[in-house]
């Protein structure tokens, strides 16, 4: 294993990061101060408990959720995209790094960015409306989890894109949908029975749920099959992430 | 010896059907500096990317120091260095930071003695906290050479180091050259500057639409294809050659002022020469005098490529 080269490259993520300080960190809570302002106070204040939980609180892991997803796929793929679009990818490529290394390297530094993301949300959470975690561990691995699964899928975005305009595509226009009507704002339970069962062919509704679940113990699925779909879809982003490195695809001719 | 670098039976077909490279097998030793010439397009920049495992050939074998690219690709790229044709830089990075980062990727433990020295060797110590961004093209050039040489490899690739860059730093860049060979490093480079070649090279190859058609010695191959022009100026014009001088295939200059009488250095041997000024004496023609001139490697170069 090739420490140093994992390390050079999570180093270098990472002061990317510093360098986009106001963009990566504190764009997304300024975005979500502003959620928890307009729906969890204002709005808020006007809604009815859901499953004993008060509607600022219980928003707050579908809030965190939202950034998470968006943010682990965003500097997950721009980090693999940006030295593909300006040639520096040929010294990763020509470096005594397996694809394993090279994936720890980028996606580790994603998934940190977008963990430390998550929890300066709930934080920031707490200043809005009083919060409880009740399964802190089980927190804390959803949370790793997720962002490490979507930093993965953001990685292979990022490898697929040949412009800017495709890195942007997938975050947009299907993620950030799936996420808003994944049970971000609400409870499934609170949709006409047909579109329930629609939501639940939306992976993020497990994602929500799971998260949702270790704060406050309610569920809208249960909690091993949300645990159950994020681990499938974590196998499915390593197997494209193998496949792309084994055939060279967009990377090597 | 085991060769440094090993190129065995080589092709690249590109998806699509073009073929980037025929066939293509070479031995590089330790220490000695081959320039790769060829044309635009004729397969140099694909038979370094190999190399370097940026392209995956379609046939062959390559191995570093005995490593196999492919089977042990880790023990072979440790031992390699490349400096890309075009300036691919992090342009929001400082010299250093982008320095150290090939340094980590390369596998190598932190250094900062050493890099310190490969940024003063290249004049880069002043601005090793400088944005890339903020560089001149010829300093972003030396930034690359930095970063091919941050883990201290022993075969370097430069593809077209020299390109665009002032007659200064093209200077520096040759003088650091000769330093690499004298440590040892195995240095292929490409260069459109073909004095620049004939100068440093020990040997060269050319290749032609994918094929290797030449590797020499550089002063075999100057002997080999080489040609010295000896121009005889006369004391009084001719209106035609001699039939007595016809034997010596002499060629009279516009005005008739000057015998041009060119010549193979294939073995060095002087008897021509001398046999030409015999017969110049027997035919009793008077010279005033004379001027020679030998072929640079630009001149093969151009005639090898004529001959296709």
């Amino acid at each position: 294993m090739n420490i140093h080269a994992i390390g050079a490259i999570y180093r270098f993520e990472m002061a990317r990061t510093g360098r986009t300080l106001l963009q990566s960190v504190v764009s997304p809570v300024l975005s979500t101060s502003l959620y928890f302002i307009v729906f969890g106070s204002a709005i808020g204040s006007h809604m009815n408990a859901i499953d004993g939980v008060t509607y600022g609180a219980f928003i707050v892991p579908g809030l965190i959720m939202l950034a998470l997803l968006t943010q682990s796929i965003t500097n997950a793929a721009f980090g693999i995209y940006f030295p593909r679009f300006v040639g520096t990818i040929y010294e990763v490529l020509s470096a005594p790094v397996s694809f394993v290394e090279i994936t720890l390297g980028y996606v580790g530094a994603a998934a940190t960015k977008s963990i430390v993301l998550g929890l300066i949300i709930l934080a920031t959470s707490t200043l809005f409306v009083p919060v409880q975690v009740l399964h802190p561990v089980w927190m804390v691995g959803f949370l790793v989890l997720t962002a490490v699964t979507f930093s993965l899928f953001g990685f292979i975005i990022g490898i697929w894109a040949d412009g800017f305009e495709k890195l942007q595509m997938i975050p947009l226009l299907i993620v950030t949908p799936l996420t808003f009507l994944g049970g971000s704002f609400y409870s499934i339970d609170m949709l006409p029975p047909f579109w329930r069962s629609v939501t639940l062919f939306n992976p993020v509704v497990y994602l929500i749920s799971g998260f949702r679940w270790s704060f406050f113990g309610v569920s809208d699925v249960n909690i091993a099959l949300s645990l159950g779909m994020t681990l499938a879809f974590l196998v499915a982003c390593l197997v494209a992430v193998w496949w792309i490195f084994k055939t060279g695809y967009r990377l090597k001719s | 010896m085991q060769p440094i670098l090993s190129v065995q039976n080589v092709s690249k077909t590109y998806e699509g059907g073009f073929v980037a490279l025929k066939n293509v097998s070479l031995d590089l030793s330790q220490g000695e500096i081959f320039a790769l010439l060829g044309p635009n397009g004729a397969g140099k920049t694909t038979l370094i990317s190999i190399i370097c495992g940026l392209v995956n050939m379609t046939e062959g074998r390559i191995a570093v120091a005995g490593h196999d690219i492919v089977a042990d690709y880790r023990a072979a790229r440790e031992l390699i260095g490349l400096v890309p044709q075009e300036l691919k830089t992090d342009s929001f990075e400082t010299v250093w930071a982008t320095v150290s980062f090939s340094r980590g990727l390369f596998g190598k433990k932190r250094n900062d003695a050493y890099i310190e020295k490969v940024l003063r060797d290249l004049s880069l110590w002043d601005k090793k906290d400088s944005k890339i961004m903020t560089l001149s093209g010829g300093m972003k050039r030396r930034v690359l050479i930095a970063k091919a040489l941050s883990h201290e490899p022993r075969v370097l690739f430069l593809d077209e180091p020299t390109a665009g860059v002032d007659v200064e730093l093209r200077r520096d860049m040759w003088r650091l050259v000769s330093a690499l060979r004298a440590a040892g490093v195995t240095i292929i480079l490409t260069t459109h500057y073909l004095e620049e070649a004939e100068e440093m090279a020990d040997r060269i190859g050319v290749i032609r639409k994918g094929e290797l058609i030449l590797v020499e010695e550089k002063t075999a191959l100057m002997r080999k294809f080489g040609q010295k022009r000896l121009t005889i100026q006369l004391t009084a014009p001719l209106a035609a050659v001699p039939p007595a001088l016809a034997g010596h295939g002499l060629e009279l200059a516009p005005g008739g002022q000057a015998l041009i009488y060119a010549y193979g250095t294939t073995n060095g041997s002087h008897a021509p020469v001398s046999a030409l000024f015999h017969d110049l004496d027997q035919a009793g023609l008077a010279y005033k005098d004379l001027d020679t001139e030998q072929s640079t490697l630009e001149d093969i170069f151009v005639d090898l490529m004529r001959g296709e």
